[in-house]
């Protein structure tokens, strides 16, 4: 090691594996444009021009085959929670999913309707849930800055039993 | 359906394809379903398949009080809420015989007009992005946005008012947000021939747009067409003006109708058109109310245990997708008996089944944008 | 034209088929009867003087109390021309209520009648495509009934809530 102190010039510079594949990850995910209701006007608004979600490298893309991160915007009812839970699995892994707003945390106002789904957590799991009726701009900004931070904690090359035993179902 | 190309070739044969298109797919505006059958690119049928944001609206009315099925209503169209509201409101109003403060009728008028604003803003924007044109889509939420602070400095939200309670309106429009009302009038007038010189006159748009799927008067009588897709086939009705409400009278303001402005009449090009003429009559509406605005309360007493006689009534208020009806049945208790809520958009999506017989997959994109349909309002 | 004498004509035209003719309310109602609907329908649309060209709303209401049970369907019809109004009312059996469609007269009622179909149970006859709308094909029970009762799950997915919304709904 003592031949390589003070020697790199200073456009190098190092860090671990697994740090390096995070931060790629982290700082470009792309998310599905999936509106269910009334949260994904607001979704349409943070990729707009105020909020711009473009700045953290967030882009949407209209197919689930192309995305990381999963918006579930809105109220889930039995008839789509079929449809959302193979939007899902068509997602290539490492997926992560925000729940955005009340309707999808827990049913929010709808808890009482007898056609929605109590909670898209019932479905897929959830990694952040955003709440709100509907959730603001700044709020989903915020859901998707933890996002990435609970990327960024991600240690991929140490075996995980947990990670392997979601990946095989 | 068209002539297959090689009819007795066993080698080149065609035959036709059943796609499903949605629940999730960008140009479907929500949660909409089409089962589309089609020969290459020609479209032998597309049938819609709705109900993925059927929230049991109307059952839930059932269970509430008049005054807390207000915030409900605002689901039912979230992109026009107010007029959601202002139809329950009048609705409920008419049966109990409550006035309405003659302040309170101007809030309604501004907060809905600024609301039919905004939603023309993602409809026109939105049928930019299906055929192609992403910037329009940018530039309409870049006015939209403002529109939503002026929302929130009315009613404290951006998205699902609350705004129009049962005898008026719930909080009073100050002075102050009245002037930021006209400041931004003034800078969104020249914005709209900012769009018009962008979108409305793009070669490009116009072709996609002009003589595409023709919708007869009759056909639109016969489908229950509403708002700006009935006007656009040439009939000159608005509820505003032909069944007056609130202090729509007192207002003078014009009614767009299509007019077969660069083909046909009825066509796709009408209803965007019909649109965007829209915006500026609703910009001018507002600037006349902020002018005659009154001094007084908002809002007139009404008591907290509000009980209407038995009875039912059947109110139209005219949103940015048509005639909106609110048939609510008292039975003298303090919760409506039956709330049923009859959308423009519903009947609009009966008709696309026959439109879309022998046009191309393109053209039935720009058919369901121009039709302005709204998953919530289809399904409630 | 004033809906009392489109009552009238009505009733010249179809004796003992109408009835019950209610003025003094916000939208003044008549009843019709279930087997003379799509006659009256038509007549209604194709008469120079009513010319209602146009289904508004076609809807119905659970009427539960004792001794008047039935399933009320509810016609809106509007006219552009004439700029009238007039609300046909059709009182049906709660079980098994059956009626004609009126697909053939208005298309707009082949969605109404399917909505209808869908959360009520209500049978049209000569319907081109009775299907559910709004909720899914395997679903049990039509939901606007006020005898509704809500399934343990749904497609394996537990329909039950949180402990402090059922209290408040009881």
């Amino acid at each position: 090691m003592q031949p390589l102190l003070n020697s790199l010039p200073e456009t190098v510079f190092t860090t671990k594996v697994d740090e390096l594949l995070n931060w790629g990850r982290a700082s470009s995910q792309w998310y599905m444009l999936f509106g269910l209701a009334c949260c994904a006007i607001e979704l349409m608004q943070t990729g707009g021009p105020r909020a711009d979600l473009d700045r953290f490298g967030c882009v949407p893309r209209a197919t689930p085959r192309q995305s990381d991160l999963m918006i579930v915007a809105g109220t889930l009812t039995y008839k789509m929670a079929k449809r959302t839970k193979l939007l899902y699995d068509q997602m290539p892994d490492p997926k992560y999913v925000i729940s955005m707003g009340s309707c999808s945390n827990c049913g929010g106002l709808f808890q009482v309707a007898y056609s929605v789904c109590k909670g898209v957590d019932k479905i897929i799991p959830v990694d952040v849930y955003v709440p709100g009726c509907p959730p603001r701009p700044e709020a989903l900004t915020e859901g998707l800055l933890r996002i990435q931070d609970k990327m960024m904690r991600e240690r991929w090359l140490v075996k995980d039993p947990a990670r392997e035993e979601r990946a095989g179902t | 359906m068209s002539e297959a190309v090689y009819p007795q070739s066993e080698v080149f044969h065609t035959e036709d394809m059943t796609i499903s298109v949605g629940p999730q797919h960008p140009s479907t505006h929500g949660v909409l379903r089409f089962v589309v059958r089609t020969d290459g690119e020609v479209i032998g049928e597309a049938i819609p398949d709705v109900g993925y944001l059927h929230r049991s609206i109307e059952k839930i009315g059932e269970k509430c009080t008049y005054h807390g099925y207000v915030p409900y209503t605002d689901r039912a169209d979230y992109l026009a809420a107010m007029f959601a509201n202002q139809g329950f409101c009048m609705a409920a109003e008419k049966l109990a015989a409550t006035e309405v403060t003659r302040r309170g009728e101007f809030c309604r008028v501004i907060a809905c007009e600024l609301n039919r604003i905004a939603s023309h803003l993602i409809s026109v924007g939105t049928f930019g992005q299906d055929i192609g044109a992403i910037t329009p889509f940018l530039h309409a939420l870049r006015e939209r946005e403002t529109i939503n602070d002026l929302m929130e400095e009315i009613c404290g939200a951006r998205l699902t008012y609350n705004y129009i309670r049962i005898g008026g309106v719930g909080y009073d429009i100050t002075q102050e947000t009245c002037d930021k009302i006209l400041t931004f009038l003034d800078h969104f007038d020249p914005i709209v021939d900012e769009y018009n010189r962008l979108l409305s006159y793009n070669k490009i748009y116009i072709e996609r747009l002009a003589n595409v799927a023709v919708i007869t008067k009759e056909e639109a009588f016969q489908y229950n067409l509403v708002g700006p897709n009935l006007r656009a086939s040439g009939i000159k009705w608005d509820i505003r003006r032909d069944i007056p409400y609130s202090v729509y009278p007192e207002l003078d303001f014009e009614v767009p109708v299509g007019h077969g402005e660069k083909g046909t009449l009825g066509d796709c090009y009408d209803r965007y058109w019909v649109r965007m003429q829209e915006l500026q009559e609703s910009s001018k509406i507002v600037r006349q109310c902020l002018k005659m605005m009154p001094k007084g309360p908002a809002i007139s007493k009404v008591p907290r245990k509000f009980k209407p006689p038995a009875g039912e009534v059947y109110v139209r208020v005219e949103a940015p997708r048509g005639d909106m009806g609110y048939y609510v049945v008292s039975d003298g208790s303090e919760y409506p008996y039956r709330v049923r809520i009859r959308t423009g958009s519903f009947t609009a999506m009966g008709i696309i089944d026959k439109l879309s017989r022998g046009i191309m997959v393109a053209d039935l994109i720009a058919l369901i944008a121009s039709l302005d349909v709204d998953a919530p309002e289809i399904d409630r | 034209m004033q809906v009392q004498e489109i009552y009238n004509k009505l009733e010249k035209q179809f004796p003992g088929k109408v009835g019950l003719f209610r003025g003094d309310i916000f939208d003044p109602c008549l009843n019709v009867d279930a087997g003379a609907i799509v006659e009256v329908c038509r007549y209604l649309r194709d008469d120079p003087e009513t010319s209602f060209e146009v289904l508004s709303d076609l809807t119905a209401v659970d009427w539960t109390k004792k001794d008047d049970e039935k399933i009320q369907v509810v016609y809106h019809l509007f006219s552009y021309g004439k700029r009238h109004q007039i609300v046909l009312k059709v009182d049906l059996p709660r079980e098994a209520p059956r009626i004609a469609t009126v697909e053939g007269v208005w298309k707009a009622a082949n969605w109404f009648e399917r909505e209808v179909f869908d959360l009520f149970g209500v049978d049209f006859v000569g319907h081109s495509d009775l299907r559910r709308i709004m909720l899914p094909e395997d679903w049990i029970g039509h939901p606007l009934r006020k005898d509704y009762v809500e399934q343990e799950e749904y497609d394996g997915i537990s329909t039950q809530r949180a402990p402090l919304v059922e209290k408040l709904l009881k």
